[in-house]
């Protein structure tokens, strides 16, 4: 399995929306690679037969009557917001000046 | 120290009913206990004083009208600040929810209010339960009551301390891969992770959820079965919730504590031990295994041979799970909202990634990077999809265990409380702490840890761990309850009567007790 470098953590910290700045990207690299190359030996572990597991106990389909019942008010869903306006979240620009 | 803070919940509910104390008594005493040490231990990220005193009353109040709400009524609880608590300031020990106040209760923290126990405050934890010391709080670490400089576990050291600092005679925790456990071994208390789907997860903040399971820490096994009673069972609001009524806890320790325990199959898992084990947790563990024979139980080996493989399963499935978990964390509805420096007009990614960069400790963004990395096409096979393959193997492994044994038994974790820095910054290091606690959350089986005694090379507690097949977490506490019952027959009392006490001026207290 590859190692992983420090251009690839920056890509990755890029999906996850973190900015990271070059200390953090130097710090972070070694330790990610120690940690791929200790969990590399599950490739060999299990073969094609093994099906995989993604929860613990089998999981069905939850369902439940469809009728009204009581939820957090607008208030309450914005009690914790950055900054609300007129009932809804206030949030920064989503697209360019030039979108 | 107020006689009454020693007391366990069971006895002290007996006190409350009898009355011979009231609640208010009890809970003013513990919120002076927690004035008194918690500038040393720092279990508690928030008190709540005048919230959990007037609850005290109310619940006075029941008893002395001949209704109280349930057995533990009045009886005072600490709750890990992953849950989230109505009006009370929830941070996951997170500088990204610095002072977040939610909006309504965890099902579990809903349940402990309508049973009348006052919530004493949030107890401190590795930043999103990410970590086994509780050093990766936002807010600081989490001091060992055994020893002031070593760490308490995680990540929910704080509940464990408070419990074993008699700060609070109950607490809440969650455990991922260890974090109720793996605390409980450290500090010398009892900790328990209900089977997967038995203790409601709403309102509980994800870190894994298909790991995650809630569930009791306090001092003595009957405790544990008490309080796990109230928490747990079916609740609607958490698809993953187990809809069948809990086996029968509190007999089942009443059961066990009466110390027979003939017929009962006890299987010694061989890949949990030997090397990678400390000495001194490996004595313990014998001298509790043959306690257990001679209550009459009958011992076997069996092997889980793929256990060897968890700890890496557990480091692909985790990461993958809490990067999108903690996708949630994006500076617009809740939490710090950083604008970056230097960007004129910030858009909301740049926004998100500041802020995220600001609120975000270093392990939750090496698991986060490390789970969307084990999710990228291309890799997601070899990683995440090999991972859950493994999980596949594990869960035969146990089913093929529980065929031969009752219940499964290791020690909690492989050595006692390592000091506070040590292990910081290396995470493998910091990671094989739960090697023999992972294996139960892959598959989601029940576990308890019980104190199974000091190890000589340190004086510092080590934990027995007892695991038992999904749904039967009766056979936990059964057999918890003999081993503590024959343990303190043998200490002549409770093992946190030889901890040290605690003053304010144990600040100061430096290097191992023995």
């Amino acid at each position: 399995m590859p190692e992983i470098t420090r251009d690839e953590v920056a890509h990755l910290a890029t999906l996850a929306r973190i900015d990271l700045d070059e200390v953090e990207l130097a710090h972070l690299a070694p330790q990610l690679s120690v940690i791929l190359e200790s969990v590399a030996s599950l490739s060999a572990v299990a073969g094609d037969d093994v099906p995989p597991t993604s929860h613990a106990l089998p999981l069905t389909n939850v369902f439940r009557e469809d009728v009204v019942t009581p939820g957090l008010s607008a208030e309450q869903a914005l009690s914790g917001a950055p900054a609300s306006e007129q009932q809804r979240f206030s949030v920064p620009r989503i697209l360019g000046d030039e979108q | 120290m107020n006689t009454i803070l020693t007391q366990s919940a069971a006895d002290l509910s007996a006190a409350l009913a009898a009355g011979e104390t009231t609640s208010v008594e009890l809970t003013g005493a513990c919120l002076e206990r927690i004035a008194e040490v918690d500038g040393a231990v720092h279990a508690f990220l928030h008190v709540d004083a005048e919230g959990a005193l007037a609850e005290a009353a109310a619940s006075d109040a029941r008893r002395a009208a001949g209704s109280p709400a349930h057995a533990l009524d009045g009886v005072p609880i600490a709750v890990k600040d992953v849950l989230a608590t109505e009006g009370l300031p929830t941070t996951c020990g997170s500088a990204i929810l610095r002072g977040w106040l939610p909006p309504y209760d965890a099902t579990v923290v809903a349940r402990l209010k309508a049973a009348g126990l006052p919530i004493l405050g949030k107890t401190n934890m590795d930043e999103f339960a990410m970590g086994s010391s509780t050093e990766h709080s936002a807010y600081g670490p989490t001091h060992n009551p055994w020893d002031l400089d070593r760490i308490p576990g995680g990540s929910g050291g704080g509940s464990a301390a408070a419990v074993a600092a008699f700060e609070a005679p109950l607490a809440l925790g969650t455990d991922t891969g260890g974090s109720i456990r793996q605390p409980g071994a450290v500090t010398g208390t009892v900790g328990v992770k209900p089977t997967y789907g038995g203790v409601s997860r709403y309102g509980l903040v994800a870190m894994a959820s298909s790991l995650d399971q809630v569930g009791p820490v306090t001092r003595t096994v009957l405790d544990a079965a008490l309080l796990h009673e109230l928490i747990g069972g079916h609740d609607p609001r958490d698809s993953t919730s187990v809809d069948q009524p809990l086996p029968g806890l509190v007999a089942a320790a009443r059961r066990g504590a009466s110390g027979a325990l003939a017929g009962v199959r006890i299987g010694v898992v061989k890949e949990l031990g030997g090397k990678g084990y400390q000495d001194g947790v490996l004595v313990r563990f014998t001298e509790a295994l043959d306690l257990l024979v001679a209550a009459g139980a009958e011992v076997v080996e069996v092997s889980c041979p793929h256990f060897v493989h968890a700890l890496a399963a557990y480091y692909l499935i985790m990461p993958s799970e809490a990067s999108s978990n903690l996708a949630k964390f994006d500076a617009m509805r809740y939490g710090l909202r950083v604008l970056p420096e230097h960007v004129e007009d910030p858009s909301a990614e740049d926004v998100m990634r500041a802020s995220r960069d600001a609120g975000f400790g270093d392990e939750v963004k090496r698991r986060i990077i490390l789970g969307t990395y084990a999710l990228s096409s291309g890799y997601y096979d070899a990683y995440y999809g090999q991972a859950q393959k493994v999980r596949t193997l594990i869960a035969r492994d146990f089913e093929q265990a529980f065929g031969v044994a009752d219940v499964l038994v290791s020690p909690t974790a492989p050595t006692t409380a390592f000091k506070l820095g040590e292990k910081l910054d290396d995470p493998i290091e910091m990671y094989l702490n739960d090697l023999a606690t992972i294996p139960a959350n892959l598959a989601g089986v029940p576990g308890i840890s019980v104190p199974s005694g000091l190890a000589d090379e340190d004086g510092l507690p080590a934990g027995f761990q007892v695991l038992a097949p999904a749904l039967a977490d009766d056979r936990c506490y059964r057999v918890g309850a003999a081993l503590e019952a024959a343990l303190r027959e043998k200490w002549g009392g409770p093992l946190l009567d030889q901890a040290p006490s605690l003053t304010a001026a144990s600040r100061n207290t430096t290097g191992a007790s023995a």
